[in-house]
């Protein structure tokens, strides 16, 4: 059963990056993961909604340079940590550090400062659909830099080029497909240019074609813009493409952690169950949506 | 998923937790009050801030104002008319006809103007505001603009509420002149006052403060259906169905506010 084996199956501490990507870190190619900075150290999180268990304890380090991709099954409490990472939430015990920061202990204004540093893609995209698409990617330039409208202009077209769009900042948001929205929602993330990146569902509901450009799109970005990024999927083939790191999120806790081509290997059966999307095994005799829930039944979205 | 901010936190029912359990209509009110005074408090705090977002304001404004004054003036027409229908044909028994302009306009002035007015504004931006922001609140649009270090109070609520504030009294102004006029059209054009005399004594007996307590309660209302309007869309859970929820609560609240607020302001101001 899923719950013998409290504690995660951790893979190698060696990230298997790219040498340039390596580089970038620490300026020491082969750094071990170790050696680098920690930028976010999650600890002991423990979240309820109402009844419902969310969070159980969940331990969980992401490093500078590094994407982390947090997969799991629906309901098991992804987005709900990667929005105590940004404030959005508060746990109910444990903490969440960032650069040394207590999110948990920062009060109304000083939280709205600690965001600067975060660009955060929705899992809709959530663009403004007041504005055009130029707008929307201009949106956080125009509130938290002080760039002329030359420069923002500037910006904005080498962010659409870089998720593929040139050319479409006069679009509405009506106009776009799935797959455009989330990457203008992408292009505002990044604008801004921040220093760490969080992707929340960010293939949920698009075709396979579309799920793998949207994969290369955030390979790219990563590549490109040298952030630390935490990406939450449950679609392996996104994971696979823009991870450095893989975690497993199953009822509230952390099961398993490791580079993507260990993470493949991981004798668990409940991680070999999500890779391979079985119907049958350890993960499906959990309650639907459970979350990590024992007690109560629902969702928590909205 | 909501954000911790807004909707999450505060529907949460106080008698799962440590405090005495309350009947579900108390802890209901009490939620809605504590949401009101936290939002207008919020407002308060947040209006001198940098960065002024004027455009903002000026498009609240369009939206609030200029958007909603043919309804209100063609409603501001229809009420003076027919109170002067009425007025006439009650006060000709006692052969004091000659007041009805008096009593139209002091009513308009007074009390009509500012409450239907707002209460049409309640109907139509009030519930635009809670549909608004409903449906940002449920696409995760509000907790992009925290994300992106935006209050959404600041950016969101402030514009709205002021631009409502703004404009009511201008609205009530017009709809006063407008109402002032229908009572003048059935008196002398129906009911064949003599039109000097009319106007003589519509404005005979009223005084300044008649005027200005129109005026202010226009703008205490205007606060009041903003800040419902706001807080209703703010709050919203449940995705379509919380948003098509806090629409009416929106309207029902506001008026609510309105009608209560109307009679405390009247025993206040005269």
């Amino acid at each position: 059963m899923a719950d013998s084996n409290p504690t995660p199956i951790r893979g190698s501490g060696e990230r298997p990056v790219p040498d340039a990507a390596r580089a970038r870190e620490t300026g020491e190619p082969g750094a071990p993961r170790e050696a680098r900075r920690l930028r976010i150290q999650l600890r002991g999180l423990v979240k309820s909604f109402g009844p419902k268990l969310v969070l159980d304890h969940l331990d969980l380090d992401v490093a500078d340079g590094e994407s982390m991709v947090i997969v799991g099954g629906s309901g098991t409490g992804k987005s709900v940590t990667l929005k105590h990472i940004i404030g959005l939430l508060k746990p109910d015990s444990g903490s969440v550090v960032v650069d040394g920061v207590n999110v948990d202990q920062l009060d109304n204004r000083a939280i709205t400062e600690f965001r600067r540093r975060f660009g955060m893609a929705f899992q809709e995209g959530a663009l403004f659909d007041s504005m055009n698409v130029f707008d929307n990617v201009a949106f956080p330039l125009r509130r938290l830099s002080r760039k002329s409208s030359g420069e923002i202009r500037q910006r904005v077209d080498e962010c659409l080029e870089m998720v593929r769009l040139e050319g479409l900042g006069a679009r509405d948001i009506s106009e776009l497909s799935g797959g455009m929205r989330r990457r203008v929602g992408f292009a505002r993330a990044i604008a801004h240019e921040p220093e760490i990146l969080l992707f929340d569902e960010p293939t949920t509901g698009l075709d396979p074609v579309t799920t793998a450009q949207i994969g290369e799109v955030i390979h790219d970005i990563g590549e490109r813009s040298k952030t630390t990024m935490v990406t939450i999927t449950h679609d392996m083939q996104v994971a696979f493409r823009v991870a450095h790191r893989i975690a497993m999120l199953d009822r509230g806790k952390i099961i398993a952690e490791a580079p993507p081509e260990e993470f493949k290997q991981l004798p668990d059966a409940r991680v070999k169950q999500f890779i391979h999307g079985e119907a049958e095994g350890p993960l499906s005799d959990q309650p639907a949506e459970g979350g990590a829930g024992r007690r109560g039944t629902g969702g928590f979205g909205r | 998923m909501e954000s911790e901010s807004a909707p999450r936190r505060a529907s949460r029912r106080p008698g799962g937790g440590k405090g005495l359990p309350l009947p579900a209509a108390v802890e209901r009110f009490l939620l809605q009050m504590g949401r009101f005074v936290h939002m207008l408090g919020r407002v308060f705090a947040w209006t001198p801030r940098p960065p002024y977002d004027w455009r903002q304001l000026v498009r609240q404004m369009v939206k609030v104002g200029v958007t909603s004054t043919p309804v209100v003036l063609l409603t501001a027409l229809f009420t003076g008319m027919v109170l002067a229908l009425q007025t006439f044909t009650v006060l000709k028994r006692f052969a004091a006809e000659s007041y009805v302009g008096t009593l139209v306009a002091l009513s308009m002035v007074r009390e009509l103007s500012a409450v239907l007015s707002s209460l049409i504004v309640a109907g139509r931006a009030g519930s635009a505001m809670g549909a608004e922001l409903g449906t940002m609140r449920v696409t995760e649009q509000i907790d992009a603009l925290e994300v992106m270090a935006t209050d959404p109070i600041h950016y969101l609520v402030v514009p709205r509420v002021w631009a409502t504030v703004l404009m009511m009294p201008l609205l009530v102004a017009l709809a006063d002149g407008v109402g002032i006029f229908g009572g003048y059209l059935v008196s002398v054009v129906l009911m064949g006052a003599n039109p000097v005399s009319y106007l003589n004594t519509s404005f005979q007996f009223m005084k300044l403060n008649d005027l200005m307590s129109g005026l202010i309660k226009a703008a205490v209302f205007g606060l009041l259906l903003a800040t419902i309007g706001c807080q209703q869309g703010f709050y919203t859970t449940g995705g379509a169905e919380g948003v098509g929820r806090s629409t009416t609560s929106a309207v029902v609240l506001a008026s609510i506010a309105i009608l209560a607020a109307d009679f405390f302001l009247t025993k206040l101001l005269f």
